[in-house]
Protein backbone atom coordinates (compact mmCIF):
# COMPACT_ATOMS: atom_id res chain seq x y z
CA UNK A 1 0.00 0.00 0.00
CA UNK A 2 1.21 3.49 -0.72
CA UNK A 3 0.33 6.52 1.39
CA UNK A 4 0.44 9.83 -0.42
CA UNK A 5 0.95 12.53 2.17
CA UNK A 6 0.62 16.25 1.57
CA UNK A 7 2.05 18.63 4.16
CA UNK A 8 1.22 22.33 3.91
CA UNK A 9 1.85 25.34 6.14
CA UNK A 10 -1.16 26.12 8.34
CA UNK A 11 -3.29 28.93 6.93
CA UNK A 12 -2.33 31.20 9.82
CA UNK A 13 1.40 30.62 9.35
CA UNK A 14 3.19 33.09 7.13
CA UNK A 15 4.61 31.21 4.11
CA UNK A 16 7.46 33.28 2.66
CA UNK A 17 8.15 30.69 -0.06
CA UNK A 18 4.54 30.71 -1.17
CA UNK A 19 4.45 34.51 -1.19
CA UNK A 20 7.57 34.64 -3.34
CA UNK A 21 6.25 32.05 -5.80
CA UNK A 22 2.99 34.01 -5.98
CA UNK A 23 4.89 37.16 -6.87
CA UNK A 24 6.82 35.21 -9.52
CA UNK A 25 3.66 33.86 -11.10
CA UNK A 26 2.10 37.31 -11.08
CA UNK A 27 5.25 38.76 -12.66
CA UNK A 28 4.91 36.16 -15.43
CA UNK A 29 1.46 37.53 -16.20
CA UNK A 30 -0.67 35.05 -14.26
CA UNK A 31 -2.74 37.86 -12.83
CA UNK A 32 -5.43 35.46 -11.62
CA UNK A 33 -3.09 34.02 -8.96
CA UNK A 34 -4.39 35.10 -5.57
CA UNK A 35 -2.37 32.92 -3.21
CA UNK A 36 0.29 30.20 -3.27
CA UNK A 37 1.22 27.87 -0.44
CA UNK A 38 4.35 25.75 -0.73
CA UNK A 39 4.33 22.40 1.05
CA UNK A 40 5.68 18.88 0.66
CA UNK A 41 4.54 15.69 -1.03
CA UNK A 42 5.69 12.47 0.62
CA UNK A 43 5.09 8.89 -0.54
CA UNK A 44 5.30 6.15 2.07
CA UNK A 45 5.21 2.52 0.90
CA UNK A 46 3.74 0.23 3.54
CA UNK A 47 3.97 -3.47 4.14
CA UNK A 48 0.66 -5.33 4.07
CA UNK A 49 -1.87 -3.73 6.39
CA UNK A 50 -5.62 -3.40 6.20
CA UNK A 51 -6.93 -0.05 5.06
CA UNK A 52 -8.03 0.95 8.54
CA UNK A 53 -4.75 -0.09 10.13
CA UNK A 54 -2.79 1.72 7.48
CA UNK A 55 -4.86 4.89 7.91
CA UNK A 56 -4.32 4.77 11.64
CA UNK A 57 -0.56 4.22 11.30
CA UNK A 58 -0.06 6.90 8.66
CA UNK A 59 -2.01 9.37 10.80
CA UNK A 60 0.52 8.71 13.59
CA UNK A 61 3.49 9.00 11.22
CA UNK A 62 2.22 12.39 10.13
CA UNK A 63 1.62 13.64 13.67
CA UNK A 64 4.91 12.37 15.04
CA UNK A 65 7.33 13.19 12.24
CA UNK A 66 6.15 13.99 8.73
CA UNK A 67 4.40 17.21 9.77
CA UNK A 68 5.19 19.66 12.56
CA UNK A 69 1.73 20.36 13.94
CA UNK A 70 2.83 23.74 15.27
CA UNK A 71 3.17 25.09 11.76
CA UNK A 72 1.84 22.48 9.34
CA UNK A 73 -1.34 20.63 8.41
CA UNK A 74 -1.34 17.30 6.65
CA UNK A 75 -3.66 15.11 4.65
CA UNK A 76 -3.14 11.79 2.97
CA UNK A 77 -4.76 9.04 0.99
CA UNK A 78 -3.90 5.40 0.39
CA UNK A 79 -3.30 3.64 -2.90
CA UNK A 80 -3.63 -0.12 -3.41
CA UNK A 81 -0.42 -2.16 -3.33
CA UNK A 82 -0.20 -2.60 -7.10
CA UNK A 83 0.09 1.13 -7.69
CA UNK A 84 3.59 2.37 -8.39
CA UNK A 85 4.98 5.27 -6.40
CA UNK A 86 4.54 8.51 -8.26
CA UNK A 87 2.25 6.88 -10.78
CA UNK A 88 -0.65 9.17 -10.11
CA UNK A 89 -0.88 12.88 -9.62
CA UNK A 90 -0.89 13.76 -5.96
CA UNK A 91 -3.94 15.95 -6.13
CA UNK A 92 -6.15 13.81 -8.32
CA UNK A 93 -9.76 14.76 -7.63
CA UNK A 94 -10.97 11.16 -7.78
CA UNK A 95 -7.99 9.72 -5.95
CA UNK A 96 -8.48 11.66 -2.80
CA UNK A 97 -10.10 8.88 -0.79
CA UNK A 98 -13.41 10.63 -0.23
CA UNK A 99 -11.78 13.39 1.78
CA UNK A 100 -12.66 16.94 1.00
CA UNK A 101 -10.96 18.54 -1.96
CA UNK A 102 -7.59 19.95 -0.90
CA UNK A 103 -7.54 23.71 -0.74
CA UNK B 1 31.95 23.47 35.33
CA UNK B 2 31.64 20.77 32.70
CA UNK B 3 30.05 21.37 29.32
CA UNK B 4 28.86 18.66 26.95
CA UNK B 5 28.73 19.67 23.29
CA UNK B 6 26.45 17.42 21.24
CA UNK B 7 27.69 16.41 17.79
CA UNK B 8 25.18 15.27 15.19
CA UNK B 9 26.09 14.39 11.63
CA UNK B 10 26.10 17.81 9.97
CA UNK B 11 26.80 19.87 13.11
CA UNK B 12 29.28 22.61 12.25
CA UNK B 13 29.68 24.82 15.32
CA UNK B 14 30.77 22.15 17.80
CA UNK B 15 34.50 22.96 17.59
CA UNK B 16 33.83 26.69 17.98
CA UNK B 17 31.91 25.98 21.19
CA UNK B 18 34.65 23.62 22.30
CA UNK B 19 37.30 26.26 21.68
CA UNK B 20 35.49 28.89 23.75
CA UNK B 21 34.75 26.46 26.58
CA UNK B 22 38.24 25.02 26.81
CA UNK B 23 40.61 27.69 25.56
CA UNK B 24 38.77 30.92 26.44
CA UNK B 25 36.95 29.94 29.64
CA UNK B 26 39.18 27.12 30.81
CA UNK B 27 36.14 24.99 31.66
CA UNK B 28 35.80 21.23 31.22
CA UNK B 29 34.57 19.91 27.92
CA UNK B 30 33.28 16.66 26.56
CA UNK B 31 31.86 16.08 23.09
CA UNK B 32 28.67 14.02 23.15
CA UNK B 33 28.23 11.85 20.07
CA UNK B 34 24.60 11.73 18.98
CA UNK B 35 24.43 7.93 19.26
CA UNK B 36 25.69 7.97 22.83
CA UNK B 37 23.09 8.18 25.60
CA UNK B 38 25.64 8.91 28.30
CA UNK B 39 25.95 12.58 29.31
CA UNK B 40 29.16 12.00 31.34
CA UNK B 41 28.03 14.11 34.29
CA UNK B 42 28.00 17.43 32.46
CA UNK B 43 26.48 20.54 34.06
CA UNK B 44 25.34 22.03 30.77
CA UNK B 45 24.46 20.46 27.43
CA UNK B 46 25.16 22.51 24.30
CA UNK B 47 23.23 21.89 21.08
CA UNK B 48 25.39 23.73 18.54
CA UNK B 49 24.57 25.15 15.14
CA UNK B 50 24.84 23.40 11.82
CA UNK B 51 22.70 21.33 9.53
CA UNK B 52 22.06 18.18 11.54
CA UNK B 53 21.00 15.34 9.25
CA UNK B 54 21.20 17.72 6.31
CA UNK B 55 18.09 19.56 7.56
CA UNK B 56 16.13 16.76 5.89
CA UNK B 57 12.34 17.04 6.18
CA UNK B 58 12.57 20.10 8.48
CA UNK B 59 15.43 21.68 10.38
CA UNK B 60 16.01 19.68 13.55
CA UNK B 61 13.30 17.15 12.72
CA UNK B 62 15.55 14.10 12.52
CA UNK B 63 18.09 15.10 15.16
CA UNK B 64 15.49 14.88 17.86
CA UNK B 65 15.31 11.09 17.35
CA UNK B 66 19.00 10.64 18.10
CA UNK B 67 19.60 8.50 21.21
CA UNK B 68 21.37 11.39 22.93
CA UNK B 69 18.20 13.49 22.78
CA UNK B 70 16.34 11.11 25.14
CA UNK B 71 19.03 11.78 27.73
CA UNK B 72 18.97 15.50 26.99
CA UNK B 73 15.19 15.59 27.50
CA UNK B 74 15.51 13.76 30.84
CA UNK B 75 18.34 16.05 31.87
CA UNK B 76 16.26 19.13 30.99
CA UNK B 77 13.21 17.78 32.84
CA UNK B 78 15.38 17.38 35.94
CA UNK B 79 16.40 21.03 35.73
CA UNK B 80 19.66 20.55 33.82
CA UNK B 81 21.00 23.41 31.72
CA UNK B 82 20.41 22.89 27.98
CA UNK B 83 21.57 25.61 25.63
CA UNK B 84 20.78 25.45 21.93
CA UNK B 85 21.98 27.93 19.36
CA UNK B 86 20.89 28.18 15.72
CA UNK B 87 20.25 24.57 14.62
CA UNK B 88 20.24 23.72 18.32
CA UNK B 89 17.28 26.07 18.84
CA UNK B 90 15.49 24.41 15.93
CA UNK B 91 16.14 20.98 17.46
CA UNK B 92 14.84 22.11 20.87
CA UNK B 93 11.59 23.27 19.25
CA UNK B 94 11.19 20.06 17.23
CA UNK B 95 11.85 18.02 20.37
CA UNK B 96 9.16 19.94 22.24
CA UNK B 97 11.64 21.21 24.85
CA UNK B 98 10.75 24.72 23.73
CA UNK B 99 7.43 25.88 22.27
CA UNK B 100 6.93 27.13 18.72
CA UNK B 101 8.89 26.48 15.54
CA UNK B 102 11.42 28.12 13.24
CA UNK B 103 10.49 28.53 9.60
CA UNK B 104 12.15 29.98 6.50
CA UNK B 105 13.37 33.56 6.87
CA UNK B 106 10.80 36.08 5.66
CA UNK B 107 13.34 37.40 3.13
CA UNK B 108 14.11 33.83 1.95
CA UNK B 109 17.81 34.68 2.19
CA UNK B 110 20.40 32.97 4.33
CA UNK B 111 21.37 35.79 6.70
CA UNK B 112 24.99 35.84 7.82
CA UNK B 113 25.58 39.13 9.63
CA UNK B 114 25.89 40.87 12.97
CA UNK B 115 22.61 41.45 14.78
CA UNK B 116 21.78 43.61 17.76
CA UNK B 117 19.65 41.88 20.36
CA UNK B 118 18.11 43.25 23.53
CA UNK B 119 18.13 41.18 26.70
CA UNK B 120 14.56 41.20 27.99
CA UNK B 121 15.10 38.57 30.66
CA UNK B 122 18.25 38.82 32.76
CA UNK B 123 16.85 36.45 35.38
CA UNK B 124 18.11 33.25 33.76
CA UNK B 125 21.31 31.28 34.40
CA UNK B 126 22.46 32.40 30.95
CA UNK B 127 21.89 36.12 31.30
CA UNK B 128 22.66 37.01 34.93
CA UNK B 129 25.49 39.27 33.89
CA UNK B 130 23.36 41.33 31.52
CA UNK B 131 21.11 44.22 32.50
CA UNK B 132 17.45 44.26 31.55
CA UNK B 133 17.14 45.84 28.07
CA UNK B 134 20.91 45.77 27.59
CA UNK B 135 21.76 45.66 23.88
CA UNK B 136 24.47 43.26 22.76
CA UNK B 137 25.80 42.45 19.30
CA UNK B 138 25.96 38.83 18.20
CA UNK B 139 26.49 37.12 14.84
CA UNK B 140 23.67 35.24 13.14
CA UNK B 141 23.97 32.74 10.27
CA UNK B 142 20.77 31.00 9.29
CA UNK B 143 18.14 30.51 6.62
CA UNK B 144 15.41 29.32 8.95
CA UNK B 145 15.28 31.50 12.03
CA UNK B 146 11.80 32.93 11.65
CA UNK B 147 10.17 32.13 14.99
CA UNK B 148 6.46 31.33 14.94
CA UNK B 149 4.03 30.14 17.59
CA UNK B 150 0.28 30.17 18.03
CA UNK B 151 -1.30 33.24 19.67
CA UNK B 152 -1.82 31.50 23.02
CA UNK B 153 1.84 30.47 23.17
CA UNK B 154 2.94 33.98 22.25
CA UNK B 155 0.79 35.44 25.02
CA UNK B 156 2.28 32.99 27.51
CA UNK B 157 5.87 33.71 26.42
CA UNK B 158 5.31 37.44 26.80
CA UNK B 159 3.39 37.17 30.08
CA UNK B 160 5.86 34.83 31.76
CA UNK B 161 8.98 36.63 30.62
CA UNK B 162 10.25 33.72 28.55
CA UNK B 163 11.47 35.93 25.72
CA UNK B 164 15.13 36.40 26.53
CA UNK B 165 16.43 38.13 23.39
CA UNK B 166 14.75 40.31 20.79
CA UNK B 167 16.30 41.65 17.60
CA UNK B 168 16.56 45.42 17.89
CA UNK B 169 18.28 48.46 16.44
CA UNK B 170 21.47 49.71 18.13
CA UNK B 171 19.39 51.85 20.50
CA UNK B 172 17.35 48.84 21.67
CA UNK B 173 14.13 49.39 19.70
CA UNK B 174 12.74 46.10 18.35
CA UNK B 175 11.90 47.52 14.94
CA UNK B 176 10.80 45.61 11.87
CA UNK B 177 13.93 46.76 10.02
CA UNK B 178 16.12 45.29 12.76
CA UNK B 179 14.37 41.92 12.46
CA UNK B 180 16.57 39.85 10.11
CA UNK B 181 14.23 36.92 9.60
CA UNK B 182 10.64 37.96 10.30
CA UNK B 183 10.38 36.34 13.76
CA UNK B 184 7.18 37.07 15.63
CA UNK B 185 7.68 39.84 18.21
CA UNK B 186 11.33 40.07 17.03
CA UNK B 187 12.15 36.93 19.00
CA UNK B 188 15.82 35.90 18.87
CA UNK B 189 15.81 33.62 21.90
CA UNK B 190 13.46 32.07 24.46
CA UNK B 191 13.66 29.95 27.60
CA UNK B 192 11.30 27.23 28.78
CA UNK B 193 8.94 27.95 31.66
CA UNK B 194 11.52 26.84 34.22
CA UNK B 195 14.32 28.89 32.69
CA UNK B 196 16.88 26.09 32.34
CA UNK B 197 16.50 25.50 28.58
CA UNK B 198 17.57 28.36 26.32
CA UNK B 199 17.20 28.42 22.55
CA UNK B 200 18.56 31.29 20.50
CA UNK B 201 19.35 31.85 16.83
CA UNK B 202 22.50 34.00 17.31
CA UNK B 203 25.93 32.44 17.85
CA UNK B 204 27.46 33.52 21.19
CA UNK B 205 30.41 31.18 20.58
CA UNK B 206 31.48 33.25 17.60
CA UNK B 207 31.94 36.45 19.55
CA UNK B 208 33.84 35.49 22.66
CA UNK B 209 37.22 36.87 21.59
CA UNK B 210 38.11 40.41 20.52
CA UNK B 211 39.97 39.03 17.49
CA UNK B 212 36.62 37.89 16.11
CA UNK B 213 35.09 41.35 16.23
CA UNK B 214 33.27 41.27 19.54
CA UNK B 215 33.12 39.67 22.98
CA UNK B 216 29.44 40.15 23.81
CA UNK B 217 28.90 36.39 23.69
CA UNK B 218 31.20 35.97 26.67
CA UNK B 219 28.62 37.55 28.97
CA UNK B 220 26.41 34.48 28.51
CA UNK B 221 29.21 32.01 29.18
CA UNK B 222 30.32 33.94 32.26
CA UNK B 223 26.73 34.11 33.52
CA UNK B 224 26.58 30.33 33.29
CA UNK B 225 29.85 29.81 35.10
CA UNK B 226 28.64 32.09 37.87
CA UNK B 227 25.21 30.43 37.93
CA UNK B 228 26.63 26.92 38.02
CA UNK B 229 28.10 27.49 41.44
CA UNK B 230 24.72 28.51 42.87
CA UNK B 231 22.30 26.18 41.07
CA UNK B 232 21.65 22.69 42.24
CA UNK B 233 21.11 20.27 39.42
CA UNK B 234 18.68 17.41 40.00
Amino acid sequence: MIARVIVVPKPVVNDPQGATVRQGLQALGFAEVVDVRVGKYIEVTLDSLSGDEARNRVEKMCSQLLANRVIEDFRFDLLPPDAEPGSRPALNRQGWGGKEEPA
Amino acid sequence: MKFGVVVFPGTWSDRDWGHVIQDVLGADLVYLWHKDRELHGVDCVILPGGFSYGDYLRTGAIARFSPVMDSVAEFAAAGGLVWGSCNGFQILCEAGLLPGALIRNRCLEFRCQWAHVRCDQPRTPYTWRLEREQVIKLPIAHGEGNYVADPETMRRLERDGQIVFRYCDPSGEPTSEANPNGSMNNIAGIVNSTGNVLGMMPHPERCAEAELGGIDGLALFRSLLQAASSITLR
